[in-house]
């Protein structure tokens, strides 16, 4: 087994019409054995950025530190907030600093850039990145995550839409995966604010 | 199957006994067409490797599914299950889960792992699905065979040895199967434990698969000898729902069967999820109470 799938995980990020959203899984687990069904996987970056981890649950908290430590530090010396397109270049690179040893971890990048516009960003554990206008997935159902987006995505949907999609999307993909579940997370990012809520999923 | 020279009549009853074997070599030698072996649970009724040592060839290739052992082989086999079975003062309770696994995927829900070998045998199933449902399909026609000949049921002990004999024939050939064997017979409630490399155990409980530790943990604290119907339909109950809920390869929906003297009955099929529920309930009431 990849020790990208030793802890279990499920992200989607996806665009709507000025909104974007990003989901997650909650299952944390050492290979078959289900240890937490509270783990974040979801990290806010400011009020217009999230980041989700998926891949080692230790490196996935690494690098919410270090990614932490980075925004904050951003914020103080160019009192502004970073956006979208510089998070991405500034993960990308910290990934790479670690070509030879690296975190375990495929990010993905869900914001609203200067424009109010979606933006949706993704990579591998090394940095590569991969930029897109729909929808962007990572974790160990892959494949479902996939196969659910491209059957459930319609253009423009509103904020309420978005989320009925990706709660859908998520829960299905989720089903037919033994290693995510166990419940999940959405928030959805608008130019008023972000809408969070918690899924109910199936409890096996 | 059969060469032309034999006639199916009374005979039949006799396939398997060692009369049918002398008989049978006896036509050869008398220049009849060779007939093919048809012995129960023999190598040689399969196509093996055409290899000096088939057993060997099949341990590198495809070992069986115990631990590990597989990490490297070529074809590896779809497992995880959690199954359980205990005998009590009111009969024996027979729960399992219904999840199919290849690797993290998960291939279906709604797999039947306890197997009617009939109206008063019951089987279940851990590991392979096509080794488990062969040979105790295999064992329901050997159980048959037998009630034909001496004109009562089989006993529990000789189903689950027949079973083990098979088991032990086909050892090293990396057959994939941890069953229980449970039944009434002349002698009451029985339940055996049989699985692939020949182990044949007699016990009050067992549970077999990979949620059969979190199985246990229930199974260990809650098990009474002298529980009612009602109480043992509840711990089978709550231990295939424990081990659902923390295995990752275990889920779905749990099937339970009773056993009683005129034989099994099936009682319930419930969604796991809809258990969770069920406890979190029961959970917060007594928290409540207390």
């Amino acid at each position: 087994m990849s020790i990208l799938e030793y802890n279990g995980a499920a992200i989607i990020g996806m665009a709507g019409k000025d909104c974007v959203g990003i989901a997650s899984d909650n299952r944390l687990g050492i290979q078959y054995q289900t240890v937490a069904m509270d783990f974040k996987k979801i990290f806010k970056m400011n009020d217009r950025l999230f980041v989700g981890l998926a891949g080692l649950a230790t490196d996935v908290q690494t690098l919410d530190q270090l990614l932490r430590f980075r925004m904050d530090l951003y914020e103080l010396r160019e009192e502004r907030e970073m956006s979208p397109k510089v998070f991405t270049n500034l993960l990308s690179n910290m990934l790479y600093e670690k070509r030879f040893g690296p975190y375990f971890c495929e990010p993905i990048i869900a914001g609203l850039d200067g424009g109010g516009s979606p933006y949706l960003a993704t990579m591998d554990l090394i940095g590569a990145q991969a930029h897109s206008r729909d929808f962007v997935v990572a974790g160990t159902c892959e494949g479902n995550l996939y196969g659910m987006c491209e059957t459930l995505w319609r253009p423009d949907m509103d904020k309420e839409v978005l989320f009925e999609t990706l709660a859908q999307a998520l829960l299905a993909s989720v089903d037919r995966d033994a290693l995510s579940g166990w419940g999940g997370v959405v928030h959805i990012i608008t130019r008023e604010g972000v809408i969070s809520r918690e899924l109910k999923g199936r409890q096996d | 199957m059969f060469g032309p020279t034999l006639v199916i009549g009374n005979d039949i009853l006799d396939i398997g006994t060692s009369k049918f074997d002398n008989e049978r070599d006896q036509r050869a030698i008398g220049g009849g067409a060779m007939i093919p072996r048809f012995a129960f649970g023999e190598p040689g009724q399969f196509d093996v490797p055409n290899v000096a040592d088939p057993a060997h060839f099949c341990r590198n290739n495809f070992a069986s599914a115990c631990g590990n052992s597989d990490a490297n082989q070529t074809v590896k086999f779809a497992k995880g299950t959690t199954t359980l079975a205990f005998k009590f003062d009111g009969g024996i309770i027979v729960s399992v889960d219904s999840r199919s696994t290849m690797g993290a995927y998960i291939a279906s829900g709604t797999v039947k792992k306890v197997i009617e070998i009939n109206p008063f045998l019951l089987g279940t199933m851990a590991g392979g699905a096509a080794d488990c449902s062969f040979w105790e399909r295999n064992l329901g026609m050997q159980c048959r065979l037998y009630e034909l000949r001496n004109k009562k049921r089989i006993t529990v002990a000789a189903a689950s040895r027949l079973l083990a004999n098979t088991m032990s024939s086909y050892r090293g050939y990396g057959l994939s199967m941890g069953t229980m064997i449970t039944g009434w017979d002349e002698t009451g409630p029985q339940l055996y434990y049989v699985d692939d490399d020949g182990t044949r155990l007699h016990g009050r409980y067992f549970s077999v698969g990979s949620g059969s530790t979190y199985a246990y943990g229930v199974l260990d604290t809650y098990y009474r000898k002298d529980l009612t119907v009602d109480e043992a339909i509840d711990l089978g109950k709550r231990a295939i729902y424990h081990a659902c809920h923390r295995d990752a390869m275990s889920g779905s929906i749990n099937n339970l069967y009773h056993v009683t003297k005129d034989g099994w009955v099936k009682i319930h099929a419930i969604d796991v999820n809809d258990m969770h529920y069920e406890y979190l309930e029961d959970k917060k009431n007594a928290m409540a109470s207390s």
